[in-house]
């Protein structure tokens, strides 16, 4: 066989690797190095936005997608018809570097199949990453996915070249997983997850020691998970993600609608959509559980399992729990405005500072950039009420309130956090882009 | 004051040029009914006009007592607010300044005021732009220097330069500002800004169209049909960005 030309590879690995969510390179802030290559913002650059309006920071590509497992709702897997490649490591490294220097990318995220085994599809990634950084000095954005089941020795020097790793969960439960991915076990993946967490908490003690020992992972770990090939409630999801935040201290954790692409009797069958709708309420709830303050429970409970298709997760608190509204914005403490519809974490803080030197009114609320439309129901300026009807029946509520499902943009899982936090609240449709509720 | 809302200031487009122009406002206790940069203006009118000459030690006695009596988040809105595209920008921060000195460095927390309201929204849509830039810039390589061109309706390149200069440092390379006509010129680890009404690029080298066309095939590849979403699309990189991107300025 000839040896394939790099674009040939670059098409094949790029389509292997589209399925991956997480594409942000937000999270780590590093200064160039005078005469050297790159840089990182912490706050996240998109450089493009694909046909299908996500976000492109990082050249997304697989090592290769030559696979020995056979997870079942995979391409990738080894009995499926398709083509297969393989990246020479310096190959992706000059293509890296070439798309790096015309500001086509922010950096590489680089992921694998299994080719031969963990430990061998690592140290092809690990060439990657030490022709990079060692020989090229290159200074840009790496996140790079661990492979479950390899040695960590080799996990360990990979988290030392790149600046985010991240594990597959794959799928919301352990049985799942069984039913679908025979080769990976709930422990495989959760092996690595571990080690990352405690390489990265040694290595904050190490760095109060030494200033200058090398970083491990300085942007975190995040993990994705798809949804919809199984059946886990929306609650149990949620639940999930909350400790994964809490025992792995994730940096984010990423959704992925099932988009089927294989016949499987284990699986939807070809012509179910991908549930956009529910993807976009789980990232509003992860939202909501990442700067809101909320708890799993607060926002689903035994009673409700699943989110409600008419209203978004925070609407949805607020028309329940009529007791804690309307809340002075005059007065009311910024955990309490963070829980009223149409006022997000922007404009909080701007409340906040803007009412130690005036009064406000609603006028002044809107320059703030508050969504009235949304929260006149539930706050009062000055003791005044400002909304067409009065009421806190749930019922009404979430007739006035129910969004037309899916925002007209779209959700971006991707964009940038930093930026995203002071997005205006401009028009509804706007302000959904950004998770802002 | 005497509101004699006839006067008209020209100054020559600078920083230092306002500030005099806000030394003149105050001095003769008048507000001119508008600012004019002489080179930018549409039409002299000479009904009115005065001609505000730039003296860098008035400029400075006014630069100074911004972070003075205002404070240095005051002076930095100010300065970005110079940047941008904000109609009547001079006589907006004219009036932001006169708020300003009575008011102090509470000035901007009273962001429901008009005249501050007006300079946060306009340095927003600034800030906005100059992020996007900082991902949507395309290089070229022309014979080892990487060339790039921007259309933006903000003054943007002052303020996505120090990104670039500190990213590319090790590179040669050029940002031409077609709409301010202003090029950022980094070569042998020295920057300047430079005035130019156009570039010429000579034509690209074979590599060059390579990486372009693996590019173009890389982005083709990554959107996952399944999910098309093409106002998403336009929501997040208006299509007037598109003529300088090189994977998408054949879909215009
Ligand atoms: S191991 Fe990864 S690439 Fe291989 S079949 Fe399973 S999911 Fe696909």
């Amino acid at each position: 066989m000839n040896a394939m030309d790099t674009m040939e590879k670059l098409r094949i690995l790029t389509d292997a690797a589209k399925y991956d969510v997480a594409c942000t390179s937000s999270g780590v802030d590093r200064m160039g190095t005078r005469g050297q290559l790159g840089s990182a913002a912490a706050a996240g650059i998109c450089h493009s936005f694909a046909s299908d309006g996500r976000c492109i920071s990082l050249l997304k590509v697989l090592m290769s997608n030559a696979c020995t497992y056979d997870c079942s709702y995979c391409l990738n897997r080894r009995t499926n018809e398709t083509e297969r490649a393989t990246f020479r490591p310096r190959e992706l490294a000059d293509l890296t570097i070439q798309f790096y220097r015309r500001n086509y990318i922010e950096g590489l995220f680089l992921s694998s199949a299994v080719v031969g085994t963990p430990d061998y599809t690592c140290e092809l990634m690990l060439s990657v990453l030490h022709i990079l950084r060692r020989e090229y000095r290159f200074g840009g954005y790496i996140h790079v996915k661990a492979i479950p089941g390899a040695d960590e020795r080799l996990i360990r020097e990979l988290g030392l070249l790149a600046d985010r790793m991240s594990v597959n969960i794959e799928l919301p439960s352990n049985e799942s997983l069984k039913r679908l991915a025979p080769q990976k076990t709930k422990e495989s993946i959760l092996a690595p997850m571990t080690q990352i967490r405690n390489s990265i908490m040694e290595n904050k003690s190490e760095l109060v020691q030494y200033r200058h020992a090398p970083q491990f992972v300085p942007g975190g770990q995040s993990t994705q998970m798809i949804i919809g090939a199984t059946p886990e409630t929306d609650r149990s999801i949620l639940r999930l993600t909350e400790g994964l935040y809490k025992k792995y201290a994730l940096k984010r954790v990423f959704y992925s609608a099932y988009m089927p692409l294989v016949e499987d009797r284990n699986l939807p069958a070809l012509d179910t959509a991908p549930p956009l709708l529910r993807e976009h309420r789980l990232y509003q709830a992860d939202w909501l559980l990442r700067f809101y303050g909320f708890t799993a429970e607060e926002i689903l409970d035994d009673a409700h399992p699943d989110f409600n298709p008419l209203l978004d997760p925070k609407c949805n608190w607020a028309v329940n729990h009529p007791e804690v509204f309307p809340v002075e914005v005059n007065r009311a403490p910024y955990e309490l405005l963070l829980r009223v519809p149409g006022i997000g974490v922007t404009s909080a803080r701007r409340i906040l500072r803007a009412r130690r030197e005036t009064k406000l009114d609603f006028d002044g609320l809107k320059k703030l950039g508050v969504v009235l439309k949304r929260a006149s129901y539930f706050i009062t300026c000055q003791g005044k009420m400002n909304c067409r009807i009065k009421t806190d029946d749930p019922a009404v509520l979430m007739g006035i309130l129910r969004d037309r499902g899916l925002p007209q943009g779209g959700f971006q899982p991707e964009m940038p956090e930093q930026l995203s936090l002071f997005q205006p609240t401009r028009e509804d449709g706007v302000k959904c882009l950004t998770g802002q509720l | 004051m005497s509101d004699r809302s006839t006067v008209v200031y020209y100054y020559d487009g600078s920083y230092d040029g306002f500030l005099c122009c806000v030394f003149e406002s105050f001095s003769e206790k008048e507000q001119p009914a508008a600012i004019y940069d002489m080179y930018a203006a549409d039409q002299l009118s000479l009904f009115g006009a005065k001609m505000i000459e730039t003296t860098p030690a008035l400029a400075l006695r006014v630069r100074d007592s911004i972070p003075n009596k205002m404070g240095l988040e005051a002076q930095d809105l100010l300065e970005k607010a110079f940047l941008t595209c904000l109609r009547d920008k001079e006589l907006c921060m004219l009036r932001f300044m006169r708020l300003g000195y009575k008011v102090g460095r509470g000035i901007c927390s009273r962001m429901t005021e008009p005249a501050v309201d007006t300079l946060l929204k306009a340095v927003k849509h600034l800030e906005r732009e100059a992020h996007l830039y900082l991902g949507f810039v395309r290089f070229s390589e022309c014979g080892g220097v990487l060339i790039s061109e921007i259309e933006p309706k903000n003054n943007v390149l002052p303020v996505i330069a120090p990104h670039f200069l500190n990213r590319f440092s090790g590179e040669d390379f050029m940002i031409f500002d077609r709409t301010n006509k202003v090029a950022l010129m980094y070569k042998d680890g020295e920057h300047v800004f430079v005035h130019a009404d156009r570039i010429e690029l000579p034509p690209e080298s074979p590599e060059e169209k390579e990486y372009r066309a693996m590019w173009r095939t890389f982005y083709d590849t990554i959107g996952i049909e399944g999910r098309r979403n093409e106002s998403c699309r336009r929501t997040h990189m208006p299509k007037r960005y598109w003529r300088q991107m090189t994977e998408v300025k054949h879909l215009i």
